[in-house]
């Protein structure tokens, strides 16, 4: 599994030139003039990137969160799912970082091949950081009305996170 | 609906920890955003401009229009509204193969070329077009077959068999972007 990721990049780039080579395009002066466009493009992420760091930082920090698990932690017990993976669960569409940071400290207390540990790897590796998502992509053209979009991404990450919820026991 | 989120975010975190007397790890937070931004931005900028790079040979050589075609019978079921071998398709693709083998840094530029795409074929140019929706909810699923971070933290912290995870998550990834996608083709409208 290593070795096929990390033969996977530079098979793509060997490819991906020599095949231009084979077509007798100029590979060099292509190159430099798709990487220039990487200055404007890091240009627009930078402003909704800035935006949503701010709010989710304060709101991250700001200890909101930890209230609302400790008002949730009954229920949680009630139908049997352990609590500390509840954080992991509710950062994950905000922070990718976050997330991670959460990881780590249940690999440190529960390692990671305890059923804790496996729940949590599963809810954090099977969706991706849904806030960041949209804002950078509907941010980088321009986009005012995102309509459903959100709404749906939030919705199947609480679907995932049943998913996870159902399928880890089957495999541990 | 970001902004409704994005003043909820700020007022109710905002007001927590001024209500708890932490005002000064507010004030820490809200100066310190813009270096973490910038700091991200330092790290991504690099392999951007890279993979833009690697990406405009494969445009110039012909390479994407191929996969474009190659993947057009597999993805105009889930994008019925972008025209046949359309070089959003491409982008589309490479934008979903480089999220499902963990390259997150080479997904990012690809996905923004694919929504500059969408736009150019968006009729309304301030609101999202469905293709684009569709687009972002197989985005924010992260369809993934090797998810590398949570590997290396796994073997880092020494896991008999860090790869174990791989299936699992693979399989939830699966059934939640099928459950997206039905989702959104209900909100669309589409058939």
């Amino acid at each position: 599994m290593k070795m096929i990721s990390s033969l996977f990049i530079p098979i793509i780039v060997l490819i991906v030139i020599i095949y231009a080579a084979y077509k007798k395009v100029n590979v060099y002066d292509s190159f430099v003039s798709g990487a220039k466009e990487g200055l404007p493009m890091t240009i627009s992420m930078f402003f909704s990137l800035l935006a949503m760091i701010f709010g989710v930082n304060i709101f991250l920090n700001s200890g909101v969160i930890d209230y609302f698990f400790d008002f949730l932690k009954p229920v949680l017990v009630l139908i049997n799912i352990p609590s500390e993976v509840l954080p992991v669960a509710i950062m994950r569409p905000f922070s990718g970082s976050f997330g991670l940071a959460l990881l780590n400290d249940i690999y440190k207390v529960y390692g990671p091949d305890s059923f804790i540990g496996l729940l949590s790897s599963v809810i954090q590796g099977s969706s991706d950081t849904t806030l960041y998502v949209i804002t950078l992509y509907f941010g980088s053209v321009g986009i005012k009305k995102i309509k459903y979009a959100l709404w749906v991404g939030l919705f199947t990450d609480l679907f995932m996170v049943i998913m996870a919820l159902i399928i880890v026991p089957l495999f541990f | 609906m970001i902004n409704k989120l994005w003043i909820g975010l700020i007022v109710t975190g905002s007001l927590c920890l001024i209500l708890t007397g932490k005002a000064d790890l507010l004030n820490a937070q809200i100066l310190s955003s813009g270096k973490a931004t910038l700091e991200l931005v330092m790290q991504i900028f690099p392999l951007v401009s890279l993979w833009l790079g690697i990406m405009n040979i494969a445009k110039e050589s012909g390479l994407l229009d191929k996969l474009s075609r190659f993947i057009y019978p597999i993805l105009h079921k889930i994008f019925p509204e972008i025209p046949k071998n359309h070089e959003a398709f491409g982008y589309i693709s490479s934008n979903i193969l480089s999220n499902m083998f963990g390259l997150g840094n080479a997904a990012t530029p690809f996905g923004l070329k694919a929504m500059r795409s969408l736009q150019d074929l968006n009729k309304n140019k301030e609101e999202a077009s469905r293709s684009m929706i569709t687009f972002l909810i197989i985005n924010t699923c992260g369809l993934c077959v090797i998810p590398t971070t949570i590997i290396s933290l796994r073997i880092l912290y020494g896991s008999k068999n860090p790869s174990f995870i791989v299936a699992p998550c693979f399989i939830v990834s699966l059934i939640s972007l099928i459950f997206g996608l039905v989702i959104d083709r209900i909100l669309g409208g589409r058939k």
